[in-house]
């Protein structure tokens, strides 16, 4: 192996583990269980502070997700990347972020708190492993077939800074907190380190993940692909920092049961959920997380894609579609938790729609080429 | 020259990759961010060539040789 890799490697694991150990220092500063960093869960939590749904148990601007935007924005601009870009398939990008929302919410979660929820001993996420990588395997069946959005073209500054000033007005909203902005009283939206432990967490994650451009879905998408195993080591150090953390801290319980801790055990939903997800983030280039940092960097699409996993939280808590987590009532009693019909159609909804933009994008394209 | 501006990764190294299938000793290929300069790179060495980047306005062009 030459140094060059040596060093690459060497940097995104070194990273990798200062995110993990960071995701769990949010959590026993306050954050909820296993959520010390979590974009899907973060991204409904801002929704609900805008009022973008009703749910009062999930509503709190999460500085972190104002963090990572800043921290990729600023690193762009130190190391010359940043680049207003966009106009590559806006609308069919916003609906498979949209998707991917709803299936990250069925789960309970993005692919960044899978890990974390892996790291935990949380086995359920085991199963969403499972879902998240079928999904990303059926994503690279049509990427080698030739699937693509089309290109992306440069874009007038507003274009690329918008995304970074409406993540400076969130966190001046979310210090001001005024009456018109709802944060939860009870319920994981309550749970939250304080505000500038949350922000300088989300501008050192995002400074890292804009310069290694860490990336869960590309974890396994390069190493299915090309064998390239970069993304991966960083994906494993989170995991490694994370379970170090959880141990130490008294955090790591094994087993499916996982009362309190944000998460259920509606096994086959845990796995069609983040099926969808690794399916709809393999089209769009990248996890959650990513887009995030693609968004700070000036990618206009990437931004599109975020407002569309903002929407997809919105409708998701609207219409009852997120699973609900398993509880346990003051007698005792143990409720199950787990994914709503309506929730279930919805995911069902969301792969088939995934797959018809797969088809469309795949084959019909190459057809048309062919005629013309 | 294959022109890989605008594509976000992977489209790039799969469209450098699928090249390759031909087992030329020289490829040329252009792109407009500095990630899939990167990944080009590493995927064209781990493929035993040699790689060259110039950049031009934002754009670069990645030489492979062997």
């Amino acid at each position: 192996m030459q140094s060059k890799d040596k060093k690459e490697l060497l940097v995104i694991a070194i990273c990798g583990l200062i995110t993990g150990a960071i995701a769990i220092a949010l959590v026993a500063l306050g954050n909820p269980a296993n959520m010390g960093f979590c974009i899907a869960c973060f991204l409904r939590d801002t929704a609900g502070a805008l009022k973008l749904h009703s749910a009062g148990v999930v509503q709190y601007i999460r500085p972190e997700i104002i963090g990572l935007v800043l921290g990729s924005f600023a690193c762009a601009i130190i190391t010359k990347e940043f680049a207003p870009k966009g106009g590559s398939a806006p609308l069919t990008r916003f609906i498979l972020g949209f998707f991917v929302m709803i299936g990250c919410l069925a789960f309970l979660g993005c692919p960044f708190r899978m890990i974390l929820r892996l790291a935990a001993g949380d086995l359920n996420a085991l199963v969403a492993l499972v879902g998240f990588v079928c999904g990303i395997l059926t994503g690279i069946f049509f990427l080698k077939r030739g699937f693509s959005l089309g290109r992306s073209y440069k874009q007038p500054v507003t274009e690329g800074i918008s995304f970074s000033v409406i993540q400076v007005i969130l966190l001046i909203l979310v210090i001001a907190a005024p009456a018109f902005i709802a944060f939860s009283e009870s319920g994981p939206g309550s749970k939250h380190a304080a505000i500038i432990i949350s922000l300088i967490a989300g501008l050192a994650v995002g400074c890292m993940a804009q310069r290694t451009r860490l990336c869960m879905v590309g974890a396994t998408r390069d190493l299915v692909l090309f064998g390239e195993k970069k993304l991966f080591v960083g994906f494993v150090a989170i995991f490694i920092a994370a379970l170090i953390g959880n141990i130490v801290t008294s955090r790591f319980t094994l087993g499916f049961e996982q009362i309190g801790k944000v998460a259920h055990s509606d096994h086959v939903w845990n796995f069609l959920g983040l099926y969808l997800a690794g399916f709809g983030c393999v089209l769009l280039g990248g996890c959650p997380l990513r887009q995030l940092i693609l968004a700070g960097e000036g990618n206009a699409d990437s931004a599109i894609t975020v407002l569309g996993l903002v929407i997809g939280a919105a409708f998701s808590h609207n219409f009852g579609l997120a699973g609900a987590a398993a509880s346990k009532a003051e007698d005792g009693t143990i409720n199950p938790g787990g994914v709503s019909t309506n929730g279930r159609i919805a995911v069902i909804i969301g792969i088939v729609v995934v797959l018809i933009i797969a088809v469309l994008n795949t084959f019909v394209k190459k057809n048309a080429k062919k005629e013309a | 020259m294959l022109d890989a501006r605008g594509l976000s990764c992977p489209e790039p190294v799969i469209m450098i990759k699928k090249a390759m299938e031909t087992k030329e000793s020289k490829y040329e290929i252009m792109v407009d961010n500095r990630t899939s300069v990167e990944n080009i790179t590493r995927f064209g060495e781990h493929q035993g060539y040699k790689v060259s980047v110039s950049e031009n306005g934002g754009d670069y062009t990645l030489t492979l040789t062997r």
